[in-house]
């Protein structure tokens, strides 16, 4: 059998495929926190729990509702971003003009009330989601075996984050968002209705948590707390990554999914924790972020 | 005439500053006199708890209130002060608490000089984010380290007698030494802010910039306000451990580096007494609800508050206690 440093050629790509899976999650959240950091200014800290909800609406979806997987994909993050929309205009509004560190509190309110709401209903311990039929089993690539959901998710996330950066930096929409994240004002005085365009991204934010919600939904046990300690992860790719580029949080989404599963493979005790040592790691050497642009 | 008035307007003003003076040593001393009756009308345990925590949210409001720096990982040094005091006090019984405590709080202090060099390398909301990733990183450590007991977390760490003569193993004697250890934090915290290094961090929370140009170097004011607030709160986590004779990972946990910033937000930020007020009522709230059929949706309940608080309430129950007097009898 091949080994790869000591380790069979097999389990390595298995741990690297997790990997790959894993960063896929933290790009398309990272990418939604930079999404509405650019606009907003602020944290959302929300962005877990609405993680988390897309993955109970699915579940739900399917268990009263009988909606499909497919159709979930479609319909939650809708859902789930127009419940993001009221969240963001008639409360995240009313604090917008102070300092944005109590948008952060706020957040983190909410997200305690999303929380432990779900956790009276259904417990900690977690709800399977099956799989759908078309993507179960895998594939033997020969050197490895490739579970079909996996794949899945990763094409899937992807997919998501290169609309995600068509939408933002080729189409109309995008542009303004842009000029938005460098100028509110000046683009509020050229008529552009501004609140609106705040409240629209603030719910584009939350469709892609949702997004990944329902991706995870299969994959990971769907429980109130599955949202919370993924944030904390993705905080600290945002620290390494800096929220000013859309390819950077991608790339470096990915970047940490793949150095934690490698981690896996060869020194599994530091699995929880390799993330945090890089984010200390860039916090010495380049404090901007690698892709930051702020001094 | 004109002279007698330029003569004698400093004096009024001084004339009032001592009033003021008065009225606050006045008012410090029924504080006290309140906390020296305490235990005998309420639960000593509970009321220590109470002030353990209330000076972990001082610590915390030294940092926010004082030098405007949001820390989301405050949990990691209650934790760490609590850890080390209990592993100190289990496996060596000839050290008093007071070493025991004195070496928790010795090694937060060294963690808040780590956490503060890293984080004040980034402002504002970055700052947060990384205590808070800093802290899940000392959870994890916590979790898998040995002597922490993991899950279970330290048991059965033993009161012991304080100095070696003064046994704490009753509850009126532990609270007279936890109301002891308070008070020497709170009046550190007091002069701290008072004083012109305190000045000097407010002027960094009002204008940074303008700090810098005024020739301070920012960022040691910065790293000694974090270290300050990282060791009273590795205070409060000591202390802790010694009264409830155990150390858990729920200490360590976000929710505790969220609760403490609730507390502080409620009490009133940037106030001295805000902090102690804020400690009171959510340590009460939550041991009154978890008697009541309420007792699941403490989590639900706490952020509902967080929300209130930030939304109409934002100077906090003494701020706005303050506000009110001055509109009202000045």
């Amino acid at each position: 059998m091949t080994m790869i440093f000591g380790v069979p050629l097999a389990v390595f790509m298995g741990q690297l495929t997790l990997g790959l899976v894993n960063g896929a999650f933290y790009a398309l959240l990272s990418l939604g926190l930079a999404v509405i950091f650019g606009l907003l200014k602020i944290v959302n800290f929300a962005h877990g729990a609405q993680y988390m909800l897309g993955a109970f609406a699915a579940l739900l979806g399917f268990r009263y509702l009988g909606i499909n997987y497919w159709l979930a994909l479609i319909l939650v993050p809708l859902v789930v971003g127009g419940f993001g929309m009221l969240m963001e205009r008639f409360l995240l509004r009313r604090i917008a003009h102070l300092d944005h560190l109590y948008g952060l509190l706020l957040t983190f309110g909410l997200a305690l009330i999303f929380e432990g709401t779900l956790v009276n209903f259904f417990g900690v311990s977690g709800a399977r989601y099956a799989t759908p039929e078309v993507l179960q089993g895998g594939l033997n690539l020969g050197f490895m075996f490739l579970p079909t959901y996996r794949a899945w998710v990763l094409v899937a996330a992807l997919a998501m984050c290169l609309f995600t950066w068509f939408m933002i930096e080729r189409t109309r929409l995008g542009a303004y968002l842009r000029a938005g994240t460098e100028n509110s004002e000046l683009m509020q005085a050229f008529g552009v209705n501004v609140p609106l365009l705040i409240t629209l991204t603030y719910g584009f934010g939350v469709a892609l948590a949702a997004f990944a919600g329902v991706l995870a939904a299969p994959l990971y046990p769907v429980s109130p707390t599955m949202g919370s300690s993924l944030l904390i992860v993705v905080f600290a790719v945002v620290v390494i990554g800096g929220m000013g580029s859309i390819m950077g949080a991608i790339l470096t989404g990915l970047g940490m999914g793949v150095i934690e599963g490698l981690t896996k493979v060869y020194y599994p005790e530091a699995s929880n924790t390799v993330i945090f040592l890089v984010m200390i790691l860039v916090l010495m050497l380049r404090p901007a972020g690698l892709f930051g642009k702020e001094a | 005439m004109a002279d007698s008035q330029a003569i004698k307007a400093p004096s009024a003003v001084q004339e009032r500053q001592k009033r003021a003076d008065m009225r606050r040593n006045l008012f410090y001393i029924a504080l006290i006199a309140i906390g020296l009756v305490a235990p005998f009308v309420a639960y000593p345990v509970f009321l220590m708890k109470i002030l353990c925590f209330a000076l972990f949210a001082c610590a915390f409001n030294l940092l926010l209130g004082y030098a405007g720096l949001l820390s989301f990982g405050h949990a990691a040094f209650l934790a760490t002060g609590g850890y080390v005091t209990g592993y100190l006090l289990a496996s060596y019984p000839g050290l008093t608490p007071e070493l025991g405590i004195i070496g928790g709080t010795l090694l937060a202090t060294v963690l808040g000089g780590l956490f503060g060099v890293l984080a004040i390398r980034r402002q504002g909301i970055y700052f947060a984010m990384v205590t808070l990733a800093l802290a899940q990183l000392v959870y994890f450590m916590f979790v898998q380290a040995p002597f922490t007991g993991g899950e279970d977390g330290l048991h059965g760490v033993p009161r012991g007698e304080l100095f070696g003569f003064i046994s704490l193993r009753s509850n009126l004697a532990m609270y007279y030494f936890v109301f002891a250890v308070f008070l020497f934090g709170f009046a550190l915290i007091q002069r701290t802010v008072h004083s012109p290094f305190g000045q000097v961090l407010k002027a960094i929370r009002e204008n940074e910039p303008r700090a810098i140009s005024l020739g301070y170097n920012v960022d040691a004011y910065k790293l000694l306000a974090f270290v300050l607030s990282a060791a009273l709160a590795g205070l409060a986590g000591s202390t802790k451990t010694v009264v409830f004779q155990l150390a858990s990972l729920t200490d360590a946990h976000w929710h505790m580096s969220g609760e403490v910033i609730l507390m502080t937000l409620l009490g009133g930020v940037g106030t001295l007494l805000g902090p102690l007020m804020g400690a009171g009522i959510v340590v009460s709230l939550q041991h009154v609800l978890a008697q009541s059929p309420l007792g699941n949706w403490v989590n639900v309940i706490l952020g509902i508050i967080f929300v209130v608080c930030v939304l109409s309430f934002r100077s906090g129950i003494v701020g706005e206690l303050t506000k009110m007097y001055r509109k009202n009898f000045k």
